[in-house]
């Protein structure tokens, strides 16, 4: 039997848990415990096309020599550390917002890469990397045959 | 020696009253590091997708703005699938006072990194002072 009071009741006890859901994560936003640097930074965009995916992330001011690109199947890891202006005797930070340090990133990818065939290139503080599908993993057209 | 931090202050909270931009792009405000060292000042600012081309610094009544132009990074024969950051300019205003030399400050960009070069003035600068002994 349909009561619509229950119904109400329902949408209303989800509308609280949602609210419920949101007041935690604005205090996480404001206590300082979100995610960490490490585990957000760079930030990650991806790109598909076909049968090829391209990630690409804000890195400014590293050395290419100092990332680390790798793929495991369908997971792409981009790590690497970055520096901080070192302080001589006598100088000091005013202001220090550029996140450093080193960091790791873990992205799942729509499917398995060719890990010889990986493009990477960096400009301007941005990184791309071009993640061409496994050959034999492609989606194959099966023609059906009639007698 | 001057009051750490009052040379260089940002404007960041008047953003709201500076006039609208002409593109319809996305305007960040560039995080920041500034360093104060003897004789200047050094500012780094992250601006990811800006070469030396594509970087506008102005000095105005005793304010220095900088602004970063990004182009659409579009790419061909690809779509958008997952976006963790958006692309937009950079723009960050900061009052410089007279102790800095403002005639001498020096700007370049490496790698989307914005590092100014702010020496103070003369006059501000410390001066060691030796005690003679008679």
């Amino acid at each position: 039997m349909w009561i619509p009071g229950f119904r109400e009741f329902n949408w209303m006890q989800d509308m609280w848990l949602e609210l419920d859901r949101m007041q935690r994560e604005v205090g996480r936003l404001f206590s300082g415990t979100s995610i960490p640097y490490s585990q957000s930074f760079p930030s990650i965009n991806l790109w598909s096309g076909e049968n090829i995916v391209l990630a690409t992330a804000e890195i400014p001011g590293i050395s290419p020599e100092s990332v680390n690109i790798s793929v495991e199947g369908d997971l792409l890891t981009i790590s690497g550390s970055r520096a901080v202006e070192e302080l001589q005797e006598g100088e000091a930070y005013h202001r220090q917002e550029r996140p450093h340090g080193t960091f790791s990133r873990k992205v799942r990818l729509p499917f398995r890469v060719d890990g010889n065939k990986v493009d990477a290139s960096y400009a301007r503080g941005i990184l791309n990397v071009k993640l061409p599908r496994v050959e034999n993993d492609k989606p194959r057209k099966i023609t059906i045959k009639s007698d | 020696m001057a009051e750490p931090g009052k040379a260089l202050e940002s404007r960041r909270e008047q953003a709201s009253l500076q006039a609208e931009s002409t593109r319809p792009r996305r305007v960040f405000v560039p995080r920041t590091d500034i360093i104060e060292k003897t004789d200047s000042i050094i500012l780094f600012a992250d601006m990811p997708g800006v070469d030396e081309s594509h970087v506008d610094i102005t000095l105005e009544k005793g304010v220095l703005t900088i602004y970063g132009t990004v182009d659409a990074a579009y790419h061909e024969d690809y779509d958008i699938a997952y976006a963790e950051y958006s692309i937009g300019d950079y723009r960050r205003s900061f009052t410089v006072t007279d102790e800095i030399d403002q005639d001498k400050i020096g700007a370049s960009v490496k790698d989307g990194v914005l590092r100014l070069t702010l020496p103070k003035a003369e006059k501000v600068k410390p001066k060691k002072i030796t005690v003679k002994t008679a």
